[in-house]
């Protein structure tokens, strides 16, 4: 029996493989499809201090091997996530990670602070790293004192192991990535979205109402895989990888690229059941490649 | 509930200038579906799933009918596919249309291009029903127009084209009064025409199905939002709708 368990601060997964920030809601449309019992953890919609409406429509377009969204952080705010959509998720036997964002340092403080008030939350996913808001998001995470910054500040107010997701849009992500270690982040994730555009031609303007949208899908795996890998090279803290995983192959890449766990986020709009499939299938990928176990590939990329 | 499944294709055909009539076969669907509601195609290839409308329910055959205008890659490939070929779906998707129970009543359809379809489906069941169907349908031209008999096996029907080419020239909100007597109206088409047509119909009560650019296609992604004037602000058009009471949603 191949051996599926990672451990990662804050959780004990069965198996690597979680649904990905945004790409899930906060699990209920899904449940419809499968038991989420199966899934090694869920990554929820972001989270802000108020609730927000996001971008006006048409707020995704279709691109080769992917797609743009720029939905803009819709999401009920963060007492409602607690109230509502935490205890949902909480009669599930999966750890919960939390996506904490927000326009403003205090913003971030606020959020992440209030998850201290629910028992069911094992860790929390630092978003600095979304292309979609005029403020906030990627502000903080394309600049390694911002990036650092904002870390500090959450790991100061909150009880719960802090994952910084890490945006590619920038010029080296190691740096950002040391950055945040060193203000005291106990995980990464990455990446996030690639900023992109797309034209329509009909009417000779960009397709996405907010003109920008990032971008993810099959397209962006191979900047994934190249940014964990060298970031592994030279930061110790456990990854979340994440960027166009669609097969238990695509997750055995990451795993020696040096992610510990990955999440899956567009492959869940073509096919619902994605990640159940690639969780049934990543046994026999890992036994076919000489692995007895998902830990053992961590970081194997690497080997001299 | 809706389900991912493989749909067998039956017949293929061009109804009209690039619009595509497809017969599928699956005993859940045709059985689960409702009109109005949508089929999410996986179009060979492509990231995301194409929203398709049931234009017909034949659940003595466990068949459906689909009708789509050939638009870019994604719909191009569907037509070209075979009978005896399957087509992978989610569904049946989103809210369709509620069918008042109430005999003796009248309704009106109004439907623009490719809103037409789901309208289709819709006339039958409000037949089924013993409700009556009065419809005015609207196309670029003569040469789109698909359907027209049908829809007049079924009540009166109103044609209208752009170019004039067929019917009254202009747009169908021109001739909304034409209709007369109603009880209340289903419209689906592009915004411009589901707003002038709400406008004019104010009083009556009046579903509209809409359109937009969808990513999960189940609710969880929150990219086809459509403001509205419920608790939270906005309903999901994939899952709440995509047909919505006139009044609820803010176009
Ligand atoms: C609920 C609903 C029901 C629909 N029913 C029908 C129908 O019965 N018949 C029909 O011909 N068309 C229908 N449409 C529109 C249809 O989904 C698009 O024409 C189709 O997705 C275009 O795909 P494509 O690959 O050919 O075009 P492309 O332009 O190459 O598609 C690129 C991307 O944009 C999306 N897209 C493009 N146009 C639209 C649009 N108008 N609405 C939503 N997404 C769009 C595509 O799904 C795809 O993700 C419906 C749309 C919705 C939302
Ligand atoms: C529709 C959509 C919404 C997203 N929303 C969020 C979000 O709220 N918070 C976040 O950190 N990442 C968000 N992301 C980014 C994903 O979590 C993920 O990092 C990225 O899409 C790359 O993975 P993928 O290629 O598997 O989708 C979103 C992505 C998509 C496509």
């Amino acid at each position: 029996m191949t051996d599926l368990t990672v451990k990662l601060p804050g959780m004990t997964l069965t198996n690597p493989v979680m649904p990905a920030s945004g790409c899930f809601g906060f699990g209920r449309e899904y449940s419809a499809f499968y038991d989420l019992n199966q899934l090694g953890a869920v990554i929820m919609k972001a989270a802000t201090g108020n609730a927000r409406f996001g971008n006006d429509t048409p707020r995704v377009a279709e691109t080769a091997s992917g797609m743009l969204n720029a939905i803009g952080l819709q999401n009920p705010g963060v007492q409602r996530i607690i109230t509502e959509e935490v205890p949902y998720l909480a009669g599930y036997d999966v750890p919960i990670i939390a996506n904490v964002a927000g326009s403003t340092i205090a913003e971030y403080e606020k959020v992440a602070e209030a998850f201290n008030h629910t028992s069911s939350v094992n860790a929390l996913e630092l978003n600095i790293s979304c292309p979609n808001v005029k403020e906030g998001g990627i502000q903080f995470g394309a600049d390694p004192d911002m990036a650092a910054s904002v870390t500090e500040k959450v790991k100061a107010v909150s009880g719960l192991p802090v994952y910084v997701k890490l945006s590619p849009n920038t010029a080296d992500i190691v740096t950002i990535a040391r950055s945040v270690e060193q203000a005291g982040a106990d995980g990464l994730s990455m990446i996030n979205t690639l900023t992109g555009m797309q034209m329509q031609l009909s009417r000779q303007r960009p397709l996405l109402a907010n003109e920008t949208g990032g971008l993810s899908g099959p397209a962006i795996k191979p900047v994934a895989i190249r940014m964990i890998y060298a970031v592994k090279k030279h930061v110790s803290l456990p990854i979340i990888g994440m960027g166009g995983i669609c097969t238990a192959e695509d997750v055995l890449e990451f795993l020696l690229a040096g992610a510990s766990a990955v999440a899956v986020g567009t492959a869940n709009f073509t096919n619902p059941y994605v990640c159940p499939e690639i969780i049934k299938q990543l046994p026999r990928v890992l036994e076919r490649y000489g692995f007895d176990s998902a830990a053992e590939a961590i970081g194997r990329g690497h080997d001299e | 509930m809706k389900k991912r499944t493989e749909m067998t294709v039956e017949t293929v055909q061009e109804v009209a200038l690039d619009t595509i009539e497809m017969k599928l076969n699956h005993p859940y669907i045709s059985t689960a579906a409702q009109p109005g509601q949508f089929l999410h195609v996986l179009a060979e290839g492509h990231t995301l799933r194409r929203p398709i409308s049931i234009a017909s329910i034949d659940r003595e055959y466990g068949t459906i009918t689909i009708l789509f205008k050939v638009m870019g890659s994604g719909t191009k490939n569907l037509a070209a596919m075979k009978p005896g070929m399957e087509v992978n779906v989610v569904g049946p998707s989103g809210n369709g249309f509620t069918v008042q129970e109430t005999p003796a009543r009248t309704a009106l359809l109004v439907g623009g291009g490719i809103g037409v379809p789901p309208l289709y489906g819709l006339a039958e069941e409000l037949q089924r029903k013993g409700i009556g169907v009065k419809s005015i349908l609207g196309f670029q031209s003569r040469a789109h127009v698909f359907y027209k008999e049908k829809f007049e096996r079924i009540g009166t029907t109103y044609m209208v084209t752009d170019d004039g080419t067929l019917g009254h020239h202009g747009l169908v909100t021109d001739i909304l009064d034409k209709a007369g007597r109603f009880d209340h109206y289903y419209s689906c088409g592009p915004i411009p025409m589901l707003k002038a047509v709400r406008e004019q119909l104010r009083g009556h009560p009046g579903f509209l199905s809409l359109e937009e650019r969808m990513g999960c296609g189940t609710g969880a992604c929150l990219a086809c939002v459509v403001r509205a004037e419920t608790e939270s602000g906005y309903q999901k058009i994939c899952t709440d709708g995509p047909v919505f009471d006139a009044d609820e949603v803010i176009l």
